[in-house]
């Protein structure tokens, strides 16, 4: 392990950020201030900002629809997420895009996705313009289990291996597609075994364990930028709440017993980091509660910015549809009145 | 002035822009085999990196065109317009809403150009006609050229464009030959086409018709068989469906009362509809007669050569919409 004690606290900082920042939206949701679905990212902290430690700020990513985690583990701003999770006009997307689908592409966030499975030939496109421009950037696809038997996947996959992207398909296997277990939809032992079929290495990690998940990815990395193609991690992680707020109709259903839950509760990510950096940095309790307290200031700060953040105005409606906008293109071609 | 074909004009709009802009490359099926017909010789030219022969993953490689324009590359994709139902979830949920979706943080720099077959025994999995498609998802623009010189020079703004463009190649547009000028006899010193302006191909006062893609060709015939009774017909090109430019038709109307409108897509809700219901709500103080449109039935392109040239528009359907529109 090569982790100084900064970087192991800046990982601390990001999942605590990201686990605070989901209290606040489900807090947000039980006041009936969220507009649309959102799906907690709880539990499966470690996957993320293991992942995106083993990143520089120039490689991109994209996601799905659990969707939080991603962008601030990857340094988004939490005041920007929150406004766009309030349909806020200084959110990351203006307000255009909410929950599902942050993005801030000026620190290579391309973006989340509700269509499961869609961002990954997008993931799989951008480390293909890394390869053609020689730009040396590397792209991470995050993906769930169910995802993982999309056609999408299968085909990015192919086409990876195929020419030797530089791109890690990062699968986080949570146990569960909304209620069908993985057990009952993938055809394998493990998402990871799939990769021998495409000829690229499959490498399955505890998404529990942040360091872990930075390791495995590190080595994918290397390898990406080394020009040795792609890899998938498979990180076996578990969703601590509802597939999304407000299912409350599915919490209660027999799709996984509360012995269940409770057991993956125990190994709670947060904590498992917290006990790794007082072993590898001699991190103090002391030094860790500030940690936290700092973040938990910095939640409520998000949470009160984009509460302040005015909603675009009716004029925004039209913004944004062209990148070339030209004569007659509608939006202005609106002849029908 | 030189004639060229439609493929010809395809390959030079290609082979300029990859000569000029290093970040445009082509990928598709089949391309470095030019196995149709408008990619012949890139790979000599502009080797593997550049011309990318992929795998038979529609979706996938569609969405991974543009993944790739995200990142500053300008691809230019070949398909076909049967094959665009396997990549529909990138094509809607990606190219068309990307930009807006993410609050105009994204560049989609993708040209697809599909190759439209129909007519041909080629039955109902080969045979679709559909850009009005595309019309209904906001985002992407549609491009129909109906001769080589506007292949060209379209194809070039195109790929010059920072949407995505879905430029529809018309399998009866397709074997035409037009004059396409060289660049050194071009003022810019090269071919371009803006789009959302439409081409009044043939002036005149009687009747206005629209055509769109191959309709344009049998507009132009119907003309022709009209003439000698003296009925003068006014025949517009609106060459890009997304932007569209309605001004033209509407000023047309205006003069001649009177539209038909010609669309080999299936007539319920296709780009003929669009254009009719417009004109119904913009330009009905202009109307003498009920607006015409002669489209494809709502039927399947049946294989039998009894039966497929039954459905689409022809020559003689538009000469029998004009004489209603005229009666
Ligand atoms: C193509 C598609 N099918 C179905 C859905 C509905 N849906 C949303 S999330 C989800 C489960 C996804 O499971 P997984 O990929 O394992 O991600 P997780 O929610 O477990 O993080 C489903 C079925 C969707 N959004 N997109
Ligand atoms: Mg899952």
């Amino acid at each position: 392990m090569a982790l100084d004690k900064q970087q192991l606290e800046e990982m601390y900082r990001r999942m605590c950020r990201i686990r605070y920042f989901e209290e606040a939206v489900i807090e947000i949701h039980s006041s009936g201030e969220l507009i649309g679905p959102a799906h907690p990212y709880i539990g499966e902290e470690a996957v993320a900002v293991g992942a995106c430690t083993a990143l520089e700020d120039s490689d991109r990513i994209a996601g799905n629809h659990r969707s939080h985690g991603h962008p601030i583990a990857k340094g988004g701003d939490v005041k920007r997420a929150m406004a766009e999770i309030l349909g806020k006009s200084d959110g990351f997307c203006k307000g255009k895009g909410g929950s599902m689908h942050l993005a801030d592409f000026s620190i290579g966030i391309l973006g989340e996705s509700g269509i499961v499975a869609s961002s990954v030939p997008i993931a799989t496109g951008a480390a293909l313009a890394s390869k053609l421009g020689k730009k040396g950037f590397v792209s991470l696809v995050f993906f769930g289990d169910g995802a993982s038997n999309q056609g999408a996947c299968h085909e990015s996959m192919n086409m990876a291996a195929l020419w030797d992207l530089p791109i890690i398909f990062m699968c986080e296997n949570n146990g569960y597609a909304i209620t069908t277990s993985y057990r009952n939809s993938v055809s394998v032992e493990h998402v990871s075994d799939r990769a021998s079929a495409y000829g690229m290495p499959g490498i399955l990690v505890d998404g529990q364990d942040a360091i872990a998940v930075w390791e495995a990815t590190t080595e994918a990395v290397r390898r990406a930028r080394a020009g040795e193609g792609p890899t998938l991690i498979e990180a076996m992680t578990y969703r601590f709440e509802d597939h999304s707020l407000g299912l409350d109709r599915i919490r209660k259903s027999a799709y996984r017993s509360q012995e269940e839950v409770d057991e993956a509760m125990k190994r709670d990510p947060l904590k498992i980091h917290r006990a790794a950096m007082m072993t590898h940095a001699f991190s103090t309790e002391l030094e860790c509660d500030e940690i936290e307290n700092t973040v938990r200031a910095e939640i409520a700060e998000a949470v009160e910015f984009a509460r302040n953040s005015p909603f675009p105005e009716p004029g925004a409606l039209f913004d944004d549809m062209w990148a070339t906008p030209v004569k007659n293109t509608p939006v202005s071609q609106s002849t029908r009145r | 002035m030189p004639v060229k074909t439609y493929i010809q004009a395809i390959a030079e709009a290609t082979i300029e822009e990859m000569e000029r802009d290093e970040s445009v490359f082509t990928m598709g099926e089949d391309l470095r085999q030019s196995v149709y017909g408008a990619t012949a010789g890139l790979l000599e030219r502009f080797g593997e990196d550049r011309v990318i022969d992929t795998p038979l993953s529609e979706n996938g490689f569609f969405g991974a065109a543009l993944g790739a324009s995200l990142c500053g590359m300008r691809p230019i994709v070949e398909t076909v317009t049967s094959f665009l139902w396997v990549g529909m979830d990138q094509l809607i949920s990606q190219a068309s809403k990307m930009r807006y979706m993410f609050g105009g943080q994204a560049e989609l720099p993708v040209t697809f150009r599909i190759r439209m077959f129909y007519a041909r025994g080629a039955a109902a999995h080969h045979s679709d006609r559909n850009y009005p498609i595309f019309m209904n998802t906001p985002g992407q623009k549609i491009i129909c050229p109906t001769n080589a010189y506007d292949a060209k020079g379209l194809m070039k703004t195109a790929v010059r464009d920072n949407d995505v463009c879905l430029l529809f190649e018309d399998g009866i547009a397709i074997s035409s030959r037009t004059e396409v000028p060289d660049n050194k006899d071009l003022p810019g010193g090269e071919l371009l086409v803006p789009f959302g302006v439409a081409n009044t191909v043939r002036a005149g006062s009687d009747v206005t018709v629209v055509g769109i893609a191959g309709g344009v060709q049998h507009a132009l015939d119907a003309a022709k068989l009209l003439e000698p009774e003296g009925i003068s017909l006014e025949v517009i090109d609106p060459r890009t469906l997304v932007p569209l430019d309605m001004e033209t038709i509407l000023k047309s109307v205006e003069r001649t009362g009177r539209l038909v409108v010609v669309d080999p897509a299936h007539k319920m809700c296709s780009a003929a509809s669009e254009i009719a219901a417009t004109v119904a709500q913009d330009g009905f103080w202009s109307l003498q007669a009920p607006i015409q449109v002669v489209a494809s039935e709502q039927v399947n392109v049946p294989y039998s050569p009894a039966l497929e040239p039954l459905i689409y528009p022809t020559p003689e359907k538009v000469v029998a919409a004009v004489r209603a529109v005229l009666n």
